[in-house]
Order: structure tokens, then C-alpha cells, then sequence
């Protein structure tokens, strides 16, 4: 019923675009569709809110002295024990590519007509939308689980000055070897967590304006946690929405709806721009947590 | 539609893409890994002027990585004039929406310490003011004139 009535739809719209008018709503100015149009303009909206995002990660890093980096930060990566800086989001980030590009070839299969490559494509975006989802849980899951990062607390944080550790009686703390323990300006920490307390360690610092002071090397800033969790979680949330619409869409190209309609499986290329911005996005989550 | 396109274009344009964006981000994080001293050790160009430099060409980098996805996989090349400009246009303000929050959030950095001596500041309480003192005489009327 709803098919045979969109066709006919198309079918009075293409006579209307003769001689109709513009007021008439005829003619299209922008050559697209009311449902495509409306897709672009609610990504504008949604760049904004992550850009909102993005910012405030920005004016909140340039108001706090110091800043964890994303190398010391993200470096874990499953099975293998060590520091492997960047390697497991760079790959996050080929995912992302890999199922950008796999819908890019169901959007031109759809104007092919082509039902069962449509299909074919859509389910390895899917699978790469799925991947992408589990790769950020093993990312969360490290993060609060063995790392005790949450959205209040943040145990990564790098020195102000240069400066030594000191024992907890205020002596000075000493390496195996004999050498005392020393770290420069901008090292990054991570604190422990030993029965539900951070163990915080005492320092002296020996240059910068703290010189001379006995101080604790406390817990890095609130924001970078808060703002990690809730901008990767967002996207996140933008990745999930977007495998449940193209499983609803991928059923559908499967039962055969869009032939009826017979205007280019236009319904996957709409959410084919969904699922590009998404990928869009990352590209700048990526730049500024990771790369920044 | 992308009508203008033979299939084996179209075919073409997915391969360019996945090397695009895939070289980029190798590119990336490979001179991340090295402004930061993991690739060679000792070597690093991560402060001041050599940081800028880095940052700038990330930037860079994911501005055209950003240009692909949207011109070729969304296929903004091919629209109409009106509709790329109705869509790209509005971002723009997103140029003032970064410099304002930025130079806001340098000046709470600049004032932390300032900040915080105020937000400790103990503040004497002021005297208490005389009572009665801001009851209108007896005498002051309170019915408006009457039009007319």
C-alpha cells in the first residue's frame, strides 16, 4: 500500500515540475530531496553540539596548568602487556574508515538498483559500526576498570616543575641503586589505586615557582576525565544509533521496499550521510585527544 | 546522483578514498609517535615553536581528511551551489565560537591563583544598618493621582 502510494507520489511530482511553480512547492532549488535536505541540516545542527563539545575541552585544557598526554594516556592494548602509545585508536580510527568506505559502495549499489550489493555492503558497515563499539569498550573498560579514571576523578596528571619524590616522612626517596628519584617538567604519572585510596606521592620540587616546597603530586584535572567519558561516550552513542538505523535499513533494502519505490535506494544514501558524519566526527574527536 | 560517473569511476573514487584517509591517519599518528620522542629516542618537538608547528600541521591534516569525507563521500561536490553554501556557511561561526572560548579559557588559567585567594577571602560583615531606616515617613501618601 505505502509503495505503490510513494511511487505514485514521484510519478504527479515529476508532471507538477513541467509547468507547477516554484510556490507550489514544484521545482526543487537545491536539486534534492525534502528527506536528504533535512538529513544535511540536522548534521549542521549536530556539528554544532559537538563542536560545543570539542570547545569547551579546548577553553577547559587552556585554564588548567597542567594537562595529561594522550600518548601516556592511551597506550594500553589487549593481550599485550606495555606501552603501546596510540596504536589500538589508530586502528579504532581504520574501522571507522573501513565501514565509511563500505557505505560509500552501498550508496552506489543502491543507485544501481542493485539490491543484493546494497545489502552486502550495508552488513560489513554494520559489522565495522560493531567493531568499532567493542574496541571503545576494551578503551572504557581499561580507563575506569584498571586505570580508576572516571567522570569526578582522574589519576593521569603530569608535573609542573622538575623536581624529586620524597618518601612519606618527608625524606628524600631513593631508586634501588641508590640514586634519588628524580622527574623533570611535563613527566606524566598515573596514581595508584591500593584499597579503594590513590595513593598520593610527596614531592620537592626544584625549579619553577614551587622551588623548594614540599608538595603532593596530586590528581590531574577533573575535566579531562569528564570530558573524555562524555565526548568519546556521545560519539559513541552516535556510532550505536547509527548500527540500528542501517540494520532497520538493511532489512528493509532485504524485503525488497526500495525497489518498489524506484528513486535509487534514496533512504540508504540518507543514511549513508548520517553514518559519514560520524566518521567526520571522529576525525577531529581523534585530533583533539589523540593528536593534540 | 552521481550520475556523472561511470561505475568504474565511482569503484575508483572508494579505492582513492581509502588511501586518502588511511595514509593520513598513518601520517599522523606517525609524526605524533615522533614529536613525542617514541620513535627515536632523545629527538622530541613537542614545546614551544616546534609544538606550533606540530599542532598546525594536524590541524591541517584533519581539515582535509574532513574536506574528503564530506565532498567526496557525502558527495557535496556534486550539489547545488545553494545547498553547500546553506550548509557550510553556518560553520563559519564556529571560527569566533574557538577564538572566544579560548582566550576565555587562557584567563581563567592566567586568574587561578587569583581565584583562589578570593574564593578563601573571609569577608567582615558589614555593620547593621540603622532600624527603621528605610521605612517611609508617616506622612509620605501612596494613592496614585486619579486621571481626570
Amino acid at each position: 500500500m505505502a509503495e505503490t502510494s510513494v511511487a505514485h507520489a514521484h510519478q504527479t511530482q515529476a508532471a507538477q515540475a513541467d509547468n507547477g511553480s516554484a510556490w507550489d512547492g514544484a521545482r526543487e532549488p537545491f536539486k534534492a530531496s525534502y528527506g536528504k535536505l533535512m538529513m544535511w541540516y540536522f548534521l549542521v545542527s549536530d556539528a554544532f553540539t559537538f563542536a560545543g563539545f570539542l570547545i569547551a575541552y579546548g577553553a577547559l585544557r587552556f585554564s588548567t596548568p597542567t594537562w595529561p598526554e594522550a600518548d601516556f594516556v592511551f597506550s594500553s592494548f589487549p593481550f599485550i602487556e606495555g606501552h603501546l602509545p596510540l596504536v589500538f585508536v589508530t586502528i579504532m580510527t581504520f574501522v571507522l574508515i573501513f565501514s565509511s568506505v563500505t557505505m560509500v559502495r552501498a550508496v552506489q549499489e543502491g543507485h544501481r538498483e542493485n539490491k543484493n550489493g546494497v545489502v552486502f555492503w550495508l552488513f560489513l558497515t554494520i559489522l565495522g559500526g560493531l567493531t568499532f563499539l567493542s574496541c571503545q569498550a576494551y578503551e572504557w573498560t581499561t580507563l575506569i576498570v584498571k586505570e580508576h579514571m572516571t567522570v569526578s576523578e582522574n589519576p593521569f596528571s603530569r608535573h609542573i616543575a622538575d623536581g624529586i619524590y620524597l618518601n612519606p616522612d618527608s625524606s628524600e626517596a631513593r631508586n634501588p641503586d641508590g640514586t634519588l628519584k628524580t622527574f623533570a617538567k611535563g613527566d606524566n604519572y598515573l596514581l595508584h589505586k591500593h584499597d579503594g585510596k590513590f595513593e598520593i606521592p610527596l614531592v620537592k620540587y626544584t625549579s619553577g615557582e614551587y622551588a623548594g616546597r614540599i608538595m603532593e603530586a596530586g590528581m590531574g584535572p577533573k575535566a579531562f576525565g569528564a570530558l573524555f567519558f562524555f565526548i568519546t561516550g556521545f560519539h559513541g552513542f552516535h556510532v550505536f544509533s547509527g548500527v540500528v538505523i542501517l540494520t532497520i535499513i538493511m532489512i528493509n533494502a532485504a524485503s525488497g521496499l526500495y525497489v518498489a519505490r524506484r528513486n535509487g535506494y534514496e533512504m540508504v544514501e540518507k543514511v549513508g550521510l548520517y553514518w559519514h558524519f560520524v566518521d567526520l566526527v571522529w576525525v577531529f574527536v581523534f585530533l583533539v585527544f589523540y593528536l593534540l | 546522483m552521481a550520475g556523472h560517473q561511470t561505475y568504474e569511476e565511482q569503484k575508483a573514487l572508494v579505492f582513492r578514498g581509502l588511501m586518502i584517509l588511511g595514509i593520513i591517519t598513518v601520517v599522523e599518528v606517525l609524526i605524533a609517535l615522533f614529536a613525542k620522542g617514541h620513535l627515536v629516542p632523545g629527538i622530541k618537538f613537542n614545546e614551544g615553536f616546534g609544538h606550533y608547528v606540530y599542532m598546525l600541521f594536524m590541524i591541517g591534516f584533519s581539515l582535509y581528511k574532513a574536506y574528503f569525507i564530506v565532498f567526496y563521500f557525502m558527495h557535496m561536490a556534486y550539489e547545488v551551489r545553494g545547498l553547500v553554501m546553506s550548509v557550510l556557511l553556518p560553520t563559519l561561526l564556529l571560527v569566533w565560537a574557538i577564538i572566544a572560548f579560548f582566550q576565555e579559557g587562557n584567563s581563567w588559567g592566567e586568574r587561578r591563583e587569583q581565584l583562589r585567594r578570593k574564593n578563601e577571602e573571609v569577608v567582615r560583615p558589614l555593620p547593621s544598618r540603622p532600624q527603621g531606616f528605610y521605612r517611609l515617613p508617616n506622612s509620605t501618601s501612596l494613592r496614585l493621582p486619579v486621571a481626570g
